[in-house]
């Protein structure tokens, strides 16, 4: 286990947090402050992915393609909102889970329907296909960076939006309470439908940036969402540096794991029992994480101050 | 007169045989979540499979009824005990997955239908647990990587990282490759697999390059396949770690790496048991109306598809549509007497095809299509490992 394959790893762990990241905040803040259970915020993170790839199409350019993508799934994050989840805000978390459950179905099958089974691939401009060397032979592909620098900028934005502006101070109140923030006669209703549309542009982000390493494919959200949910539950609920620093753990975790484990459990057993074991034991490594967490500190690392 | 009318009509009513009812093939495979597009390319080649029949074996009536198992063992044994009790078919045919197949064996063979893969392979069902009623027109999974593993000796490499995804078909891969290559296995590593698997490579690439291995070995069927070579060469491994694959560079993955521009992947050495450019006739018709009809190349999986319905067919036809008498039917189908898009081929004592195998490129065809073509033969006539282990004779 040599130090650049290290640092390799390390960055990659941080790249899958920070998509993570990005996916679990709009989740967190529409079950914080909303009170919502949005299964459907994978759709919106596909959608993403689609939208951005049919517009690179369309430009012959990634990054003007996913600047107008990004308004596009907020538009769409704010049509959801607005004739899916209104409705269903004075119900119970059940009915929430059924509503949006159907609009994955929903989703799923118009995607099918206009982009067809096969998926679509998402061409990058030249000077993101190629690597970047760090030093010596420690190479990381420019892409991969790319993701990390917009995943921090992206992450950076939101905290001075909910930190510093009115928005967010307004955001921050909603979360606190929900009822003394419409007596003092703000529009929570719009202030809701803006919140579930921030955090539809920012899981859709997340779908753009993966759409060229992966592609964008029907069905991509729902992997991310299990592991969405796992990062809220771990960072506290409502919490934007929870799920931050959450998902940036789970992402170091995941990825570490799955480098490093098998060398690891070859210490203290046999090389093909390990072999064996290893996967397996990575892939639950993260829900072990959350048991754990669910035992000691039912409430996440960082819960909202006030609730 | 009248009545001597009506009495015939009764009569050539009563004459006619039993099979007047058309004989029911049930067909799963995946027709949703990301996998979906090895399913349409299944059925598209099941449907021109009917079309070339004229939907007929000989004077039966072939029916075929799809059935979709969601990339998952539970959803497709659900949808194959539906169509065993509730559509009755007579026969259960296609299957992408190995650990779908494994589920839903029991449901099929129980109910004494006929079982016919049209692709997965798992070792178990070519060895123990072979049975008289499946029949499989694709391989068993360890051909084809012992295939590559030939062709890796052959090319003097001598150390290889495996990488497959963690389910019944990624073990038997890599266990393919490592029963042949000769050389050293440097490292192996196996991946979450199923509707929501693993995508991103990046810390797995980064270890199969820290390990200095001469190679990089890896099966990743559809979707996967072209995320896999997109980030390998993200990656930029071309120089250091060649990749060699089985199931992953194919008719599925090429279209949308041609058109994001992944011109690495030209050159780049694949085996299988079956090419569109293949000589002979029955091919010929397959790829070209193929084409002709969905606008792009047939894979594996549809060549695979189109050959099970015409050995139902042929079978059929054989016993006159009279799927009461199992044994002859069974004799009809183990004869394998249809025109196959591979070419000649015949059953082994464990009911899996007798066939060759072939190293295939991948090239830029005469309109500018990436496609692949046959480079040399690895194999001829290959028998699997695991038929010494099936006690059927």
């Amino acid at each position: 286990m040599d130090f650049s394959l290290l640092v390799i790893q390390g960055l990659n762990g941080l790249q899958l947090g920070l998509l993570l990241f990005l996916v679990a905040s709009g989740l967190t803040l529409v079950f914080g402050i909303l009170d919502f259970v949005n299964l459907a915020h994978g759709s919106l993170y596909m959608l993403g992915a689609f939208f951005c790839a049919t517009l690179t199409y369309l430009f012959g350019n990634f990054i003007l393609a996913l600047i107008v993508a990004v308004p596009i799934t907020g538009v769409i994050g704010f049509l959801v909102e607005r004739f899916v989840a209104r409705p269903l805000y004075a119900r119970d978390h059940l009915d929430h889970v059924l509503g949006t459950f159907g609009l994955i179905l929903v989703i799923d099958t118009l995607t099918h329907l206009i982009w067809g089974p096969e998926g679509l691939s998402v061409p990058l401009p030249d000077w993101l296909r190629g690597q970047i060397t760090l030093w010596g032979d420690t190479v990381v592909p420019t892409f991969r960076l790319m993701i990390i620098g917009a995943g921090l900028a992206a992450a950076a934005g939101l905290f001075w939006m909910v930190n510093r502006t009115r928005l967010g101070m307004l955001i921050r109140a909603g979360a606190s309470n929900r009822t003394m923030v419409s007596a003092l006669g703000i529009d929570i209703e719009l202030l809701f439908g803006l919140v579930f549309a921030l955090g539809a542009a920012m899981a859709g982000l997340a779908g753009m940036l993966i759409a060229p390493i992966t592609e964008a494919t029907i069905g991509m959200g729902n992997g991310i969402i299990i592991t969405a949910f796992v990062v809220i539950i771990v960072g506290g609920i409502g919490s934007i540096k929870g799920a931050f620093i959450a998902a940036l753990l789970i992402g170091l975790i995941d990825t570490l794991g799955r480098s490093f484990l098998d060398d690891i459990f070859a210490l203290f057993m046999s090389p093909v029992a390990a072999e064996n074991s290893a996967p397996a034991i990575s892939a639950m490594l993260i829900y072990i994480i959350m048991a754990l967490v669910l035992a000691f500190r039912p409430q996440g690392l960082f819960p909202p101050k006030v609730r | 007169m009248k009545r001597l009318m009506t009495m015939a009509a009764t009569a050539s009513l009563l004459a006619l045989p039993l099979h007047a009812e058309p004989v029911k093939i049930g067909f799963v495979t995946t027709l949703t979540t990301g996998a979906a597009v090895i399913g349409t390319d299944m059925q598209n080649a099941v449907n021109l499979a009917m079309e070339h029949l004229g939907g007929k074996a000989g004077d039966t009536e072939l029916e075929v009824i799809f059935g979709d198992d969601q990339f998952a063992p539970e959803a497709g044994k659900q949808v194959t005990d539906k169509l065993v009790k509730q559509d009755d078919v007579d026969f259960v045919a296609g299957y992408i997955w190995s650990h779908v197949l494994l589920a839903s064996r029991k449901s099929v063979l129980d109910a004494d239908k006929i079982l016919i893969s049209a692709n997965a392979g798992p070792s178990q069902m070519a060895g123990k647990l072979c049975d008289k009623n499946f029949f499989s027109t694709s391989w068993q999974n360890d051909q084809t990587p012992m295939a590559m593993g030939e062709v890796l000796n052959r090319q003097g490499v001598k150390s290889l990282y495996l990488m497959a995804p963690n389910y019944a078909a990624g073990k038997d891969m890599t266990a393919g490759v490592e029963r042949t290559f000769t050389g050293e296995i440097v490292g192996k590593d196996l991946t979450k697999w199923g509707a929501d698997a693993q995508l991103d490579f990046s810390a797995e690439l980064a270890k199969a390059k820290a390990s200095g291995a001469d190679g990089l070995f890896v099966f990743y069927p559809g979707a996967a396949g072209g995320a896999f070579v997109k980030q390998y060469q993200q990656a930029g491994l071309k120089e250091t770690l060649p990749l060699y694959s089985v199931f992953t560079v194919d008719a599925i993955s090429l279209p949308k790496l041609q058109s994001a521009g992944f011109t690495d992947v030209i050159g780049s050495k694949v085996t299988q048991e079956w090419d569109p450019s293949l000589d002979n006739a029955a091919n010929k018709k397959f790829v070209t109306d193929f084409k002709a009809k969905f606008g792009h190349y047939p894979s594996y999986y549809g060549a695979q598809s189109y050959d099970a319905i015409m050995l139902i067919a042929s079978a059929v036809e054989k016993v006159g549509g009279d799927m009461s008498d199992k044994d002859a039917l069974r004799a009809a189908l183990k004869e394998a007497d249809f025109e196959s898009v591979r070419g000649d081929f015949t059953f082994g004592n464990n009911n899996l095809p007798v066939q060759n195998f072939y190293l295939r490129e991948v090239v830029e065809d005469a309109d500018g299509v990436w496609t692949t073509k046959v480079v040399e033969t690895v194999y001829e006539n290959h028998v699997d490992s695991f038929a010494a282990e099936c006690d059927m004779k």
